[in-house]
């Protein structure tokens, strides 16, 4: 029998349908794959029983012929989604041991389809990075090596989700994306990784980053699985009161490989000052292939771009300033206290203890922006300018349908690179961010590798609640990249 | 405009309630001044006439019936406290 972690999700899918083996075959063979590649650090928790009991309960389901749409299919789950009874960090000290009483909604969805988690992978502490080197629980090494061998960061803050998609620890895995954490990851690792559109999936039960941008999306080996996993992770929720009342499209029937007559957008704005060559080129290779394909291309314009990250390190900080005031060593989480401390010392001490340093300075940045005399100098003012990016977009489409971009700036860099300077970390996110503040759709996916033989990913901006077009014209891309590549630090 | 000096991040470590050393204080200062003046750039951006975006989602927040829809979960809520007793968290004392 071939390798069955070669497979994709649609290959896995198809072959399970056939008969050709059980879910606990294919689940075997994960398992067996992740202990080999321990070395990588992908996962924070590894499920193998639970994993075990859920393929049985769906081949035995399947025996009945009640298969769902990720029936039997063993996937990754970030450990941002709280799953009931699995214990659920956010890769964060202060959430250790946690064992969440309820399942989030996405991975109910996902079970109720008939997926089979097998561990919950690692990724930036409250997702806050770019390099998946803040968790708690350890640095994801990227599978990919660079000619020196050294090791590399898999992107964040889904790291472990990508990197145990690219070393076939996992068919699939989920992800969250509040700034880029889905499609950074996806291209520093050779994958494809898709933000949908914010409100398309349901938040409730995520551990909650920043709320008006956090939105969860898959990562997979090819667009069509990602297709697959969004149509199972989609749908209204009415315990999130910004998820959307919209039917879900089928995704893969979006895959047409027809984009004749399509109009594909060229932000100029994008191609800033010292873009690396290879970077710019593979941007160019990826244009000639749509316009190849009978699309058009159309330059556009957004010129509230160079002001992006700037909103987006004022408005996500806030939020999550915010959002983690709940870490109060009260309800859940780790205390620290001593004899005769008052409230406001356990709170301090607790907190000090339990956050690292990444979001202790994202909380105190976004308590400042907040604060009284400050709030509207900085808060308010990136509102504003948040809406003027938003419109930017607005405009861009409409003239095309979608818009192509590079996902980073660079290939994957090396473990300890950007540390040091926040700043410099964040200029990662320079491509992923805007689409972010404006809720729309991004898919990452590989079309080149750079001179040190490390995947480069192109991504595609569509429309509010158009994933259906991102999916096609991103379908096309993928076939004329015909990007084969695999993880050059895996064997041995 | 922003440079941050010891005092502003030790109030904004209180405000936040995280216990930062007087070393920890400096090393702050300097990161988030960083920060600052590398978001200071928005300043320059005409926003006259612009309402503050604070959702994308283009939707009226629905409304619910007022109603019970869950309950009799105590186990559930307490089961991950650090310290519980008689069905209730336990807090250090605040009333003198």
């Amino acid at each position: 029998m071939t390798d069955l972690t070669n497979l994709t999700l649609a290959e896995a899918r198809d072959g399970l349908a056939k008969g050709e083996y059980s879910s606990v075959e294919l689940t075997e063979a994960h398992l067996k794959s992740m202990e080999a590649h321990r070395n990588l650090n992908a996962y924070i928790t590894e499920t193998p029983e639970k994993a075990i009991e859920m393929a049985k309960a769906s081949d035995a389901k399947r025996a009945k012929g009640e298969a769902g749409k990720m029936e039997g299919l063993p996937i990754a789950v970030k450990d941002l989604f709280c799953t009931e009874g699995v214990q659920t960090t956010a890769a964060s000290h202060i959430l250790e041991g946690f064992k969440p009483e309820y399942e989030s909604t996405v991975t109910r969805n996902l079970f109720d389809n008939g997926a089979v988690m097998l561990g919950k992978a690692n990724l930036d502490e409250f997702a806050m990075g770019s390099s998946n080197t803040s968790s708690y629980y350890g640095n994801v090494i990227n599978p990919w090596k660079d000619k020196s061998g050294k090791d590399l960061v898999p992107g964040g803050s889904s790291g472990g989700s990508a990197a145990a998609v690219a070393a076939n620890m996992a068919l699939a895995a989920t992800g969250t994306d509040t700034g880029g954490s889905i499609r950074q990851p996806a291209s520093y690792c050779g994958i494809v990784g898709l933000k949908p559109t914010y409100g398309r999936c349901s938040r409730w039960g995520i551990v909650a980053f920043a709320s008006s941008l956090d939105q969860a999306g898959p990562m997979t080996k090819t667009v069509r699985d990602a297709a697959i996993m969004l149509g199972s992770m989609a749908g209204h929720d009415a315990k999130d009161s910004t998820s959307a009342p919209m039917a879900v499209p089928d995704f893969e029937a979006a895959l047409t490989g027809d984009i004749r007559g399509m109009k594909i957008g060229i932000p100029k704005e994008y191609r800033v000052d010292g873009m690396p060559e290879e970077i710019s080129k593979l941007w160019d290779d990826g244009v000639a292939m749509l316009r190849d394909a009978g699309a058009e291309v159309v330059d556009v314009s957004l010129p509230h771009t160079k002001y992006a990250l700037g909103t987006y390190y004022i408005v996500a900080p806030a939020e999550a300033s915010s959002n983690l005031a709940r870490y109060d060593g009260l309800r859940y989480g780790q205390r620290v206290m001593d004899d005769g401390d008052s409230l406001d010392d356990m709170y301090m001490k607790s907190r000090a203890a339990g956050f690292g340093k990444e979001v202790q300075r994202r909380i105190m940045i976004g308590t400042y922006v907040l604060s009284a005399g400050y709030y509207d100098a900085y808060y308010n003012k990136a509102l504003k300018v948040r809406r003027r990016i938003y419109e930017d977009f607005a405009n861009a489409f409409g003239t095309v349908d979608t818009i192509l971009a590079p996902t980073a700036p660079s290939a994957a860099f090396a473990i300890g690179e950007n540390e040091g300077d926040p700043v410099k970390m964040y200029l990662n996110d320079v491509f992923t961010v805007p689409a972010s503040l404006a809720g729309l759709p991004g898919l990452s996916l590989p079309t080149g590798l750079s001179s040190e033989g490390l995947p480069l990913g192109l991504q595609l901006i569509g429309k509010p609640f158009d994933e259906e077009t991102v999916l096609r014209v991103g379908g096309v891309l993928e076939g004329a990249a015909n990007f084969t590549a695999k993880p050059s630090g895996l064997e041995g | 405009m922003s440079s941050l000096d010891k005092e502003t991040v030790r109030r904004i470590a209180y405000l936040s309630r995280i216990n930062v050393s007087e070393e920890g204080l400096s090393e702050l200062a300097g990161d988030l001044t960083r920060i600052l003046d590398f978001v200071e750039e928005l300043q320059e951006v005409d926003v006259e006439g612009c309402d503050p975006l604070t959702s994308v989602a283009d939707l009226t927040l629905p409304l619910r019936k007022d109603e019970v829809t869950d309950g009799n979960i105590q186990q559930k809520v307490l089961s991950n406290a650090p310290m519980t007793d008689a069905g209730c968290f336990v807090v250090p004392k605040v009333v003198e």
